[in-house]
């Protein structure tokens, strides 16, 4: 169904598979997929009294349990899965970048990276050693655990220890749409300025790990450090904290300190 | 957030329901909503008329049942009122709390139904 309106369109997403073959020349495969469309319930039977029923229906019902079984699926294969949310331009995919460079050399990642459109992304994730998947939503404002189950489909997992799932630059919807992650993990950019956590609460809130990202540049934007680390305390003193810079490499050991903690034992 | 996605799932629910049990008519829907659930009541009574337009629901009352979040404190032991911002601060020794109890329900709780 879709979910900007909730008519009974089909939501049309892609999923391009990006296999590295040199640096620049990229080849892909298409992947159509078209989510399952809702079924339009025609009601039969005798007539009879009024009754009331009570039940207990969770409402993301369908999106639950795909995710639940994403992450059946996950923990049987022994993957950690890390969703990671944040506005758009606040590092997601730099980080990634330099994680498979170096903390992806010596443990098997794999990415799929949600966009509306194109698969730039993907392309600068791409490498030898790992696979990468791009999800295109077109108009959906996060991924869905549907889309995950997807593109996650199409990727070779073979000997894979860590899946990260870049989720579409957003801070809003994708609090509330569970992917079967294992950590959910929110970045802030000093770029960004102090307060994001108290502005979009909700995704603060589930959070398992803040990354407060670009710390090479927080001084010449006068960014107060102190000052957002307390804004993510009040709103997610249940999150591990981590300052970095993909950039300059500051606070990476411990990124990869805490992959390396939360890593299923094969 | 996607209250009318949302409330289209909630009548796909209602609807099975209904079937199930071979009714007719639904006069009466109650959704269990947590505090912190991120959805706005107004916008659900507005999917909720777009959703059960020509289905068996149609005409039917949308009735919400509100949960207030609650947090618990792990220095005190106890459950407190943890409002609408997001910060859950205990009301005895002030420590702040992740650990939420209650507030995020999104739940079809009852249906009347002939």
């Amino acid at each position: 169904m879709c979910v900007e309106c909730g008519c009974d369109q089909p939501v049309p997403f892609g999923i391009k598979v990006l296999r590295f073959v040199a640096p620049g020349i990229l080849r892909a495969n298409t992947v159509p997929a078209v989510a399952a469309a809702s079924t339009a319930v025609a009601a039969a039977g005798a007539q009879v009294e009024r009754k009331t029923v009570d039940l207990h229906v969770p409402l993301l019902a369908k999106n639950d349990q795909v995710a639940a079984g994403n992450r059946a699926n996950f923990r049987g294969r022994k993957i950690l899965a890390l969703n990671l949310v944040s506005s758009p331009g606040a590092g997601k995919t730099t980080l990634l970048s330099r994680t498979l460079d170096e903390f992806g050399l010596e443990t098997k990642c794999a990415v799929v990276v949600g966009d509306l459109e194109t698969d730039n992304d993907a392309r600068r994730l791409a490498r030898p050693h790992a696979p990468v998947a791009q999800i295109t939503t077109g108009t959906a404002c996060h991924l869905d655990a549907g889309m995950v189950a997807k593109s996650v489909e199409s990727l070779d997992l073979t000997g894979v220890r860590v899946l990260f799932i870049e989720n579409v630059g957003n801070l809003v919807c994708p609090a509330e749409f569970d992917l079967g992650e294992e950590l959910r993990v929110v970045l802030i950019s000093t770029t960004e300025g102090e307060e994001k956590p108290l502005k979009y609460p909700p995704i603060f809130k589930t959070a398992h790990v803040v990354l407060l990202t670009k710390t090479d540049v927080a001084e010449a934007l006068g960014f107060n450090c102190a000052l957002a680390i307390e804004n993510v305390r009040r709103i997610a003193p249940q999150a591990k904290l981590i300052q970095l810079s993909a950039r300059s490499g500051e606070g990476l050991v411990e990124w990869y300190e805490l992959l390396r903690a939360h890593l299923f034992r094969p | 957030m996607h209250e009318l996605g949302l409330m289209s799932s909630a009548m796909d629910a209602v609807l099975q329901q209904a079937r199930s049990r071979g009714a007719q008519r639904v006069h009466r829907i109650v959704l269990r909503i947590g505090a912190l659930a991120g959805v706005e009541p107004e916008s659900l009574r507005f999917a909720f008329d777009v959703v059960t337009r020509d289905t068996i629901a149609a005409g039917s009352t949308l009735e919400v049942d509100a949960v207030p979040a609650r947090a618990r404190c792990a220095a005190c032991a106890e459950d407190f009122d943890a409002g609408t911002d997001y910060v859950f601060s205990c009301p005895r020794c002030g420590q702040l709390s992740g650990d939420l109890r209650q507030g995020r329900e999104l739940e079809l709780a009852q249906i009347e139904m002939s």
